[in-house]
């Protein structure tokens, strides 16, 4: 007897709760259906249009060079000519090794240093710590080739031209303020009280850092590291100047494919797949870390 | 065994001085607060103590040595973090060993000695939680029992109850006083909140500003706050005060013209007032009476009713006074009622606001946390 009140007549109370709250209309349900269904849409073609080249490239790469400058057909019967080209003229595995040695040696070494780096500026910020920041950031912003003949000269007269420590060292210097910078933002999400108590428990600041910080913001340590890598992995500018055959990466094995005799598209392509499928794979094994560590602070 | 002595410590932020000038003595197993309004300095103070800020200048002493320049590591000193700050990656017992691990204490000895910590705080089922699934309170404990096992000289514990909800602090509130009977150790203990200040305290320092305003037992401060403001920050709810003007003195007391022009003499010293002194009287809610003969008047804005007792807030002229009434009482709002207080119970200020000394002494203002102690074991005798 009690519920039987006005307002919860056999009507609405069949009504799912959704509509209920739209006064049993449902108008608003069916706008927020179509406009969902045109946001996907969207997203969808924008990610077409970014895929489509790295797409393209993986076709051509299957097809022979006559098929390669023909009117582009989605049509044509895959083939293994280009690579089995490409094999023959460069030793791929040799490329790939430079290309990790180079890009996972600069990451540690960026690391190794912006950690204490970071750590510092989170810590114990001084008034200078917001310049010398934007200060790092600039750098960025100055275009590598304006320092090309000093780097040059500097590498030739230490006799570091085509070494993979050479490349490594401007991979480093590179990355560095963007690895410090990425540190220091995760670092500072970090609550102080944690590494006070840690002083008071007794912890040497290597200690703090090993013990504490390192551990507490591996997730962002993480995904620092992970955009070091792919940073230097795909960097072309640097390789290409510094390097010739000992220490080339995979950026330079492309290139190698572009010569003054004319493109050569599939064999070209088919370089290009192989120097970036692993840092393709790489990226598609580890994007759940990347968008944690990403997002870190953010979501916190 | 531990004394800890602050000889005109100072501290500046760049050109804010926090900390103007301390002198502080904190005695042997001594339960000390650190209590005033946010900002006053206080966290500050016992940062400094603990070592992970250093003061501008003076000295901080422990036991006779000068430990500025010693690390916080090495005065011996343990601190509980208002928000526990447990090391979220380690488990309950890892946390509470891990002062110890760095020591380089083998295994099975930090075992024995976190089983113990943990067996006063009854954490023994928890041990190998992570802190995340433990609940505010359990973190509490975890974090005193990572003090605890540091086996310290002196306890710091930094607004340790401020993120706990109102019925685990009154809880946790005891469980400190317990522990420091069970530990017998120098405690230092910062809040904003007078109540813990009140209960816990065998000593408060009342902070405002950077300087300290008063130190005192409680019952010293509450009986004979040294101004204006500890008169107003100690007690709850807050005193009364009234502008008064001075009628006359004598060595029996003070005599004012209190609002509404009836006369009261309040006993306390006010040899060398001006004869224009502005004056305040200060009244607790709690010693405010309703009187039908009583010399002061107002009218009822809000009635509270706590069923033990019913807080009155009544309008006079522009004050707003409190007064706490037994609980049964039937006025409504709007009734004007008459009211008034025993003399003895009065306080008065002089124009910068400090109180003029009382003539004799509250038999309690010297009671210190353990002679409670003391009585109830005679009684138990």
């Amino acid at each position: 007897m009690f519920n039987k009140t006005p307002t919860s007549g056999p009507a609405t109370a069949a009504m799912p709760p959704a509509q209920q709250a739209l006064g049993g209309q449902g108008i608003g349900a069916a706008l927020a259906r179509h406009r969902r269904l045109w946001l996907a849409l969207l997203a969808w073609t924008i990610t077409f249009v970014i895929f489509f080249p790295i797409l393209w490239m993986i076709l051509t790469g299957f097809k022979t060079e006559a098929q390669a400058i023909a009117t582009p057909s989605l049509l044509f019967t895959p083939t293994l000519e280009s690579y089995e080209a490409v094999h023959a003229r460069a030793d791929y595995l040799k490329f790939a090794w430079n290309s990790v040695y180079v890009s996972v040696g600069s990451t540690l070494l960026a690391l190794l240093i912006g950690i204490p780096a970071a750590y510092s500026m989170a810590f114990l910020p001084t008034k200078r710590t917001k310049g010398t920041l934007l200060w790092m950031l600039s750098t960025k912003m100055l275009p590598p080739v304006g320092v090309l003949v000093p780097i040059y000269l500097i590498f030739r007269d230490l006799g570091m031209l085509d070494t993979r420590t050479g490349l490594t060292v401007v991979y480093t210097l590179m990355n560095l303020p963007i690895v410090i910078w990425m540190l220091y933002t995760f670092f500072k999400d970090l609550p102080r009280d944690i590494l006070e108590a840690g002083r008071m428990d007794g912890a040497s600041t290597l200690q703090e850092v090993g013990y504490l910080l390192i551990p507490l913001t591996l997730p962002g340590i993480a995904s620092t590291g992970l955009l070091s890598v792919i940073l230097s992995w795909n960097e072309a500018f640097w390789s290409l100047n510094l390097t010739s055959s000992q220490a080339a990466p995979l950026t330079a094995y492309i290139a190698s494919f572009s010569s003054p005799e004319g493109l050569f598209w599939a064999k070209l392509s088919a370089a290009s797949t192989m120097a970036v499928a692993p840092i393709l794979i790489f990226g598609w094994l580890t994007q759940k870390q990347m968008v944690r560590g990403l997002t870190f602070g953010a979501v916190k | 065994m531990a004394t800890l002595q602050l000889k005109q410590v100072t501290k500046s932020f760049g050109d804010t001085d926090v900390i103007k000038g301390i002198d502080l003595e904190v005695n042997d197993r001594e339960f000390v607060v650190f209590v005033g309004p946010s900002g006053c300095g206080k966290s500050t103070l016992l940062r400094i103590i603990a070592g992970l800020e250093s003061a501008t200048s003076g000295d901080l002493v422990i036991d006779g040595q000068r430990i500025n320049e010693v690390g916080p590591a090495d005065r011996g000193l343990a601190m509980v973090f208002q928000s526990y700050a447990l090391y979220p990656h380690m488990t309950v017992e890892d946390n509470m060993g891990f002062s110890l691990r760095l020591a380089g204490v083998g295994k099975e000895a930090r075992r024995e000695k976190v089983r113990e910590a943990a067996r006063i705080l009854q954490l023994e089922p928890l041990l190998d939680r992570k802190p995340k699934a433990l609940s505010g309170g359990q973190r509490q404990r975890v974090a005193i029992g990572r003090a605890i096992v540091r086996n310290p000289s002196i306890f710091l514990f930094d607004e340790p109850l401020s993120n706990l909800d109102a019925a685990l602090r009154v809880q946790m509130r005891i469980e400190l006083a317990r522990l420091h009977e069970e530990l017998d150790a120098t405690m230092i203990y910062v809040t904003h909140d007078q109540i813990e200040a009140m209960t816990m305290a065998d000593k408060i320092v009342v902070l405002q500003g950077g300087v300290v305003e008063q130190v005192g037992s409680p019952m010293e401060l509450y009986h004979h706050p040294r101004n204006r403001f500890v008169a107003g920050f100690i007690g709850s709810p807050k005193m009364n005060f009234l502008p008064v003007s001075l009628s006359g003195a004598n060595d029996q007391g003070v005599e004012v013209t209190l609002p509404g022009g009836r006369r009261c003499r309040v006993p306390v010293e006010g040899a060398g007032l001006a004869s224009d002194s502005s004056l305040e009287l200060g009244v607790r809610p709690e010693h405010l009476v309703l009187d039908d003969d009583g010399p002061l008047e107002g009218e009822i804005q809000v009635i509270e009713r706590l069923g033990g007792q019913t807080s009155l807030y009544l309008k006079m002229g522009d004050e707003l006074i409190t007064l706490m009434a037994d609980g049964d009482v039937a006025h409504r709002v709007h009734d004007r009622v008459r009211f008034g207080f025993e003399t003895h119970r009065a306080h008065l200020f002089d124009g910068q606001g400090l109180a003029l000394p009382s003539l004799d002494r509250h038999p309690l203002a010297g009671l210190r946390r353990q002679d409670n102690r003391a009585a109830t074991d005679a009684d138990g005798a």
